[in-house]
Parts: C-alpha cells; sequence; structure tokens
C-alpha cells in the first residue's frame, strides 16, 4: 500500500531534506516571532506600576499567548521527526540550558493564570515576579541555546544571542502592544522599543563582530559571506524605519517592521547553520535526516496540517483583532 | 561551575548524587505523572465542555451558562497547566533519553509531530476563543469552537498514545547503522502507526480520563448539591456525571479483562509481574494481597504476602478459557521489572475498579428512585471519591511503564542505554529536585484554583460561607472554612 502513496526509496522530491530545513527553521521563526512578543509584554510588564495599565498587557497577551507557545513543541518535535540526531545532541548537551528555558516557561504561563486567583496584594506581586521573571529567562535562555546550536562553545558569542533575543522580544512586544493601547500607553512604549531596537542591532553586529575577530566555534567564515552581510543591512533598515514610524504614531506600521526583526534573526539562523546542521560536531543536513519513507510521511500528513495552523491563527488574531476593550484578563 | 559541584569539591561526602540514570527515569516519571493529569482533565471533560456549550446555546436556560462556564474555567486552568508541564516532556526524551530519541525519531518523531500540529495548536487556538470571545464570535461558532477544542483533546490522546503503544508492541520498522548507530528505520507507517497495542490502549486510556472526570464532576456537584440542595444546574450536572459513570465504569473493567489477555500473549514477562508469577506453569490469581510486614510491602519480589487466590484463574484469565495454561514466570528472564511496583499497582487499580463500579449502580439504584440528591451518604461517598479516578489512572500506568522496564522500546533498547551518556549525577538530580519542588506547588495551585472556583460558585449561589455542615474530609479543594 505505501509503495504506491509514498516512495520508500526516494524523497518525494529531491531536495526534501533541504525543505525540512527549512521547515523546522520557519516553526522556530514563528516561535521566535509570536511568543517574542509574549516575552517582550511580560518585560515591558514590568516598568508598569498602575494596576489598569498591568490589567490591559494582560489582556493582550490572555487569548494568544498559549497558541503562541505551542510552536516551541511544533518545533522541537518537527526537529525530532526529521533530525533525531540533532534533536538529542542539542538538547542533552544543553541539558540545564534546555531544561531552564521550559522552567522559564512554566514561571511565565503561571504567573498571570494565577494572579486572578486572589484579590491580595502580596499574591499580585508573587504572581507578577513570576510572570516577569519568565519573560526575561525564558528569551535568554532560548536565544543562548540557538547561541551553543551556531557557536559551540564560545562564551561571549552564546551570552550575545540570548541577550539580543532579549532585546528583540521588548522590540516585538513594545510595538504589539502600542498598536493595541490608547495613545498615551503607546507613546511611552514606543520609547523603550527603539531604545531596544537600538540595543539589538548593536548587540548583532557586536557579536557576529566577536565571532569574526575570535573566530568564535569556527564560524567566522559564515559569518563574513554576502547573505550574512545582507541580513544585517537589512535588519538595520528595518529597524531604524520602524523606529522612524514609531515616532511618528504609526503604529500598525511599527509593528509590521518590529515582527521582520526576529524574522531575519531566523534567517541569520539557518544561514549560519546551513549546509552543515549541527556545527559543534560539523553534522550536515543530509546526514543527520531520516530515511526517505519517513521523510515522505511526516511531509505528506504534516504540510496540510501546518497550512491548516496558519489559517487557525489568522483567525485567532482575527476573532482579537484592533484596541484591547477595557475588560480585564478573565474577560 | 554550579554550586552544588562546589560544595562537592569541598568535600565529596557532603552530596551524594543519583546516577544519571535513576534521576532521569524519576524525572521522566514523576514529570508525566502530574503531566497526564492534566492531559487527561482535557480528554474527560471535553464531553461535558461541548454539552454544556452546545445546550447553553441551544436552550439558553442559565443552569446551562452556569455549567459552562464553570467547566470552562477548570478546563482552562487545566489546560494551561497541561501546557507548561507538557513542554518539559517533549524536552526530555532529549536531554534525558537522547539516544531513545536516535533509535526511534523516525518511528516516534512523526506521531509527536503531527499531535503538536493537528491536536495541541487546535485545542489552544480554539480555547482561547471558547474562553474570551463569548461575545465576539457567532453562536454557531461558539459551538464549533468548543467541539473543536473537545476534538484536538481526544486526537492528542490517539498521537501520544501512538508513541506510547509502539514503545510496548514495536512494530514497522528494521534496525539500521547510520552515523555508526544501530537505529530504527520505518519501513510501514501503518505497521508502526496501528501497532497491535494501539486500540487497547487508546479505548482504555480514554475511557480512564472518562472515568477520572466524571467521579471529578460528579465529586465537585456533589457538594455544592450537598450545601445548596436546590442548586438546578449541579443537580443537573451530578445527574449527568453519574450516568457517565454507570455507563463508563463497568466497561472498563469488561475491556480491561480483554486487555489483560492481550498484554499475555505480548509482553509475557510484564503479564508475570502484574501477578508476581515467578515459575512457569499454571498461574494462580490473588484476589486479595496482605503483605505479612511492612517490609513485605516494599519488597521488589512481592513475595511474603498473605493471599486470597483462586487457583489457576490467572492461566484462565491469561489464556481466555483454559485453566490448565502455561504462563511465563518470572524467573526465566534474566533482568525483571520492579515486581513490587507493577504487582501492587495493579491490585491498586482493579481494586479502585471496582469501587467505581459500585458506585456508579448505587448511584444508578438512588437516580432510579428518584433520590440521588437527597442521600446525604452518598453525595459525601462521592465527595469523597473525587480524587481516586486519578488514582486509578496513574496506577494504570504505572503497570504499563514500569512493568515494560528493563525495557524503554519492548526486546529492542533497554532503558538505561536510552540515558544521555554526557549527563552527570549532579545535574539530573539537581533539575530532579527541582521539577519536583515545581511541580508539587503547581498540583497544590491547581487544587487551590478549583477549590477558589468552588466557593465562588457556592457564593454566587447565596450559600453563606459559615451556613450548614461542614465538610471535615481530607481533601482540602472541597472544605469552604479558609
Amino acid at each position: 500500500m505505501t509503495d504506491t502513496l509514498l516512495p520508500v526509496d526516494a524523497y518525494l522530491v529531491e531536495s526534501l531534506p533541504e525543505i525540512w530545513f527549512g521547515a523546522v527553521l520557519f516553526a522556530l521563526g514563528m516561535y521566535v516571532v509570536l511568543d517574542g512578543f509574549d516575552f517582550g509584554i511580560g518585560m515591558l510588564y514590568a516598568t508598569r506600576t498602575d494596576e489598569r495599565e498591568r490589567e490591559t498587557f494582560l489582556a493582550a497577551f490572555g487569548p494568544v499567548w498559549d497558541a503562541n507557545e505551542v510552536w516551541v513543541v511544533a518545533f522541537g518535535t518537527m526537529l525530532l521527526a526529521a533530525f533525531p540526531r540533532v534533536y538529542s545532541r542539542l538538547l542533552a548537551d544543553n541539558y540545564l540550558l534546555a531544561l531552564g528555558f521550559v522552567v522559564a516557561l512554566v514561571f511565565r504561563g503561571l504567573g498571570p493564570e494565577l494572579r486572578e486567583q486572589r484579590d491580595d496584594e502580596r499574591w499580585k506581586r508573587y504572581t507578577d515576579y513570576a510572570f516577569i521573571s519568565g519573560s526575561v529567562f525564558a528569551p535568554l535562555l532560548l536565544g543562548m541555546l540557538a547561541g551553543r546550536w551556531l557557536f559551540g562553545e564560545a562564551t561571549l558569542p552564546v551570552a550575545l544571542t540570548g541577550v539580543g533575543l532579549v532585546a528583540v522580544s521588548i522590540v516585538t512586544g513594545a510595538a504589539f502592544l502600542a498598536a493595541k493601547t490608547e495613545p498615551g500607553l503607546a507613546s511611552e512604549l514606543r520609547a523603550y522599543g527603539i531604545g531596544a531596537t537600538v540595543a539589538y542591532l548593536g548587540g548583532v553586529v557586536v557579536l557576529l563582530g566577536t565571532v569574526v575577530l575570535t573566530d568564535g566555534g569556527g564560524a567566522a567564515d559564515a559569518v563574513l559571506s554576502l547573505p550574512v552581510a545582507a541580513v544585517v543591512a537589512l535588519s538595520v533598515t528595518v529597524g531604524l524605519s520602524g523606529s522612524v514610524l514609531a515616532r511618528r504614531g504609526r503604529y500598525r506600521a511599527w509593528l509590521a517592521s518590529a515582527l521582520a526583526l526576529p524574522t531575519l534573526l531566523t534567517v541569520l539562523v539557518a544561514i549560519l547553520l546551513y549546509p552543515t546542521i549541527y556545527p559543534p560536531t560539523g553534522l550536515l543536513v543530509r546526514e543527520a535526516v531520516v530515511s526517505p519513507l519517513a521523510l515522505n510521511l511526516v511531509t505528506v500528513l504534516g504540510f496540510p496540517v501546518l497550512v491548516l495552523v496558519l489559517w487557525y491563527f489568522k483567525f485567532l488574531y482575527g476573532v482579537f483583532s484592533g484596541p484591547i476593550e477595557g475588560e480585564g484578563y478573565e474577560g | 561551575m554550579s554550586p552544588i559541584t562546589l560544595l562537592g569539591a569541598i568535600d565529596p561526602g557532603l552530596v551524594t548524587f543519583l546516577s544519571p540514570e535513576l534521576a532521569s527515569r524519576m524525572q521522566f516519571g514523576w514529570t508525566i505523572s502530574v503531566h497526564i493529569i492534566f492531559a487527561s482533565l482535557s480528554i474527560g471533560l471535553a464531553p461535558f465542555i461541548i454539552y454544556f456549550t452546545w445546550k447553553d446555546v441551544r436552550t439558553n436556560e442559565r443552569r446551562y451558562a452556569r455549567l459552562r462556564s464553570f467547566w470552562v474555567k477548570v478546563f482552562a486552568a487545566g489546560f494551561v497547566m497541561g501546557t507548561v508541564t507538557g513542554i518539559p516532556m517533549s524536552f526530555q526524551f532529549g536531554t534525558n533519553f537522547p539516544q531513545f530519541a536516535e533509535v526511534a525519531g523516525e518511528l516516534i518523531g512523526g506521531p509527536l509531530a503531527f499531535e503538536a500540529k493537528m491536536a495541541f495548536f487546535l485545542e489552544a487556538v480554539f480555547l482561547g476563543v471558547l474562553l474570551y470571545g463569548r461575545d465576539r464570535v457567532k453562536d454557531r461558532t461558539y459551538v464549533i469552537s468548543s467541539v473543536l477544542v473537545g476534538f484536538g483533546a481526544w486526537l492528542s490522546g490517539f498521537w501520544i498514545l501512538i508513541v506510547n503503544a509502539w514503545m510496548q508492541t514495536p512494530r514497522g520498522y528494521e534496525m539500521v547503522t547510520r552515523n555508526g548507530m544501530e537505529i530504527a528505520k520505518l519501513t510501514d507507517p501503518f505497521a508502526a502507526f496501528f501497532t497491535p497495542r494501539m486500540p487497547w490502549m487508546y479505548v482504555h486510556m480514554m475511557n480512564a480520563s472518562v472515568i477520572s472526570v466524571a467521579l471529578l464532576v460528579a465529586g465537585v456537584s456533589a457538594y455544592i448539591v450537598w450545601k445548596k440542595p436546590d442548586a438546578e444546574a449541579w443537580n443537573t450536572a451530578l445527574k449527568l456525571a453519574v450516568v457517565l459513570l454507570i455507563v463508563s465504569a463497568p466497561f472498563q473493567a469488561v475491556h480491561g479483562d480483554a486487555y489483560g489477555r492481550h498484554v499475555a500473549d505480548t509482553q509475557p514477562q510484564k503479564f508475570a509481574a502484574m501477578e508476581a508469577h515467578y515459575e512457569t506453569g499454571q498461574a494462580d490469581l490473588h484476589l486479595l494481597a496482605v503483605p505479612k510486614s511492612p517490609e513485605a510491602l516494599t519488597d521488589p519480589r512481592a513475595e511474603n504476602l498473605v493471599t486470597v487466590s483462586l487457583p489457576a484463574v490467572g492461566s484462565f484469565l491469561a489464556s481466555g478459557g483454559d485453566f490448565d495454561a502455561e504462563v511465563i514466570g518470572l524467573n526465566e528472564y534474566d533482568e525483571n521489572p520492579p515486581v513490587a511496583l507493577v504487582f501492587w499497582s495493579f491490585r491498586f487499580m482493579v481494586g479502585l475498579g471496582f469501587l467505581f463500579i459500585g458506585l456508579a449502580l448505587w448511584g444508578g439504584f438512588l437516580m432510579y428512585r428518584g433520590r440521588l440528591a437527597d442521600s446525604t451518604r452518598y453525595l459525601k461517598a462521592m465527595i469523597a471519591a473525587s480524587p481516586f479516578g486519578y488514582a486509578a489512572l496513574l496506577t494504570g500506568w504505572y503497570v504499563t511503564e514500569i512493568g515494560r522496564q528493563p525495557w524503554v522500546i519492548q526486546g529492542e533498547l533497554k532503558t538505561s542505554e536510552a540515558v544521555s551518556s554526557t549527563l552527570t549525577g549532579a545535574e539530573a538530580t539537581l533539575t530532579l529536585v527541582a521539577f519536583v519542588v515545581l511541580y508539587v506547588g503547581l498540583m497544590l495551585t491547581a487544587l487551590y484554583i478549583l477549590k477558589w472556583l468552588v466557593r465562588e460558585e457556592l457564593r454566587s449561589l447565596g450559600v453563606r460561607e459559615s451556613s450548614g455542615g461542614r465538610w471535615h474530609g481530607p481533601i482540602p479543594w472541597v472544605s469552604s472554612d479558609d
């Protein structure tokens, strides 16, 4: 039966392993973009002391964060399905980072959920700590995990990747909130957003400079290439023009350009990886990929669903589009 | 250098760590135990949520709106817990058992990815609509959202159990060498997904989830009805839960009996451990087992017991009707699972199963007489029984998973070979302790949320905190005194 439906010894298309490399990074990109602004909301939340403003932030976060977070599971399981060795090595070699990241996600997810359960100042303070610290540590540790994936043991580039993901999450979080809140609050948020944009762009340049100068993780050659230069130039252009849009109060346009930054960051990760998929051991995409039948199967069953999932998200964000209403988190 | 290794460097005697293997197994066992409670909460609540939402939209009756709103909140809290505890599960295959992930990647990666894409997203997205979107979408879209959330939960179980069933009765693969390692290569997707165990496991687990949640719903309803007998909505919910229990509890026993025969055929070692059967030959069925001393309870061989046994009935059950059938004993194997854990877990699960049948029949009798809500004794019994569905569900899984040891993939890969070779005892112990602390807090929080929701519900029904009798039972979340 399977012979006629699915080729056993050949990939459905010759470049299927490369397509899956792209698909796995696409899922990572979706996660970094979508949950990234959730992290940003959590970090900017720390700058608010007014209860109503805090509730506005939580109302923006409430309906979407859980669905956003699922992208990290999609990323992990797609990596396992297509490149099991990479999944195994990446997580086993970075044991504490990986589990630290998921623990941060636990705190981030539970904080707002618990906050509602009791009307008590101290309780709210503790649950807010959980929300904020989870929102800082999750992108930091995930960024460091990505740094270890790209640069192996090189300490400074790994740390900078973590900080970079934190900064870019603040940018998208600020832009997302600015597009959904009233003008007074939005203008305060854009100051943070613009500051974080500058920090992020500076961080990327310093990171890549460090890698070139110290040949961190042997990635210097990969960095000194035309595609990397193009992505960096594009990021700077997008980041700066986004900041200009923010200053002019065009927040929806700013949001669009802000979301392009983590997207470009993921593209950068893809460029630095390829054609290897696990630089620390020099493992190539073609060496790590599963056999044709297994990959064909997950393609045929999985790709249509991926399209459906994108439609769900369009629907979800459609239902909850527009400015946040006065109501609290529980709606 | 972490504080713990520093401490160890000062004086190695200060810290002793668990072995990476033991710590990893304990951590996986602990985290999955907590996760599965929330996962099965979603599965078991799904039919309730769909029914209440549909009735609410259809009839516009207040009682259904009340029940929908209450149980959607429970579902949502459970789903958040399920998400935050589920993500560590999908990571631990890599962090703690990378050899397993690599050997089985072609077989388990697909179903796990389908679970995320087909089921998890469906639940998460439409739960957002169900929770926050009542006034933002049309009635019909709202009902469909509830169906999609419920369907997502059941589909999620389907893909996850495909993975687990494959680990019990692996099919559809061949072992090949890749990158210098023996790995399982997928050769027949249909055989690999629909293994002999899969239908047994799926039916048993889905029904177990329904039983667990029916008991939970019945317990909460009984408590509220007991406090406020004319609470119309909660009389409805109690009846519904008891009806569901009348159907599901006896079914589980009949199904479980046949399932046991299937296990005897496909995993004789596990079956022998369930009955602590050592010598190959005729097997007795131990109806009741009482340890002769406290030590006997933890005796790894589950011997030294006073048992009420039916001679040869073990053979009868294993073979489906032959009293003389030979049942393979544990002495045939070089390495056995921890027999005591499997033996006692199995007895615990079966005993509870019969208790649930008793409660269901009792409830059915009262309902027939039209006195369900009047019997304080029954209400109290249901309140006390509310957590035991989960106890049975967990012990059932202990039989399945611990009973498979020493294998992680039956007959193919041992758990000891699957553990990360780069993991240190210090790291593994550290994260184990962290997960224990974190998840204990999480469980207490979940109970607290349920208790808080019940209290709010009572308040909105006009029950004053001090009025009526008080429950002094062992279950914290149903007491109203705080």
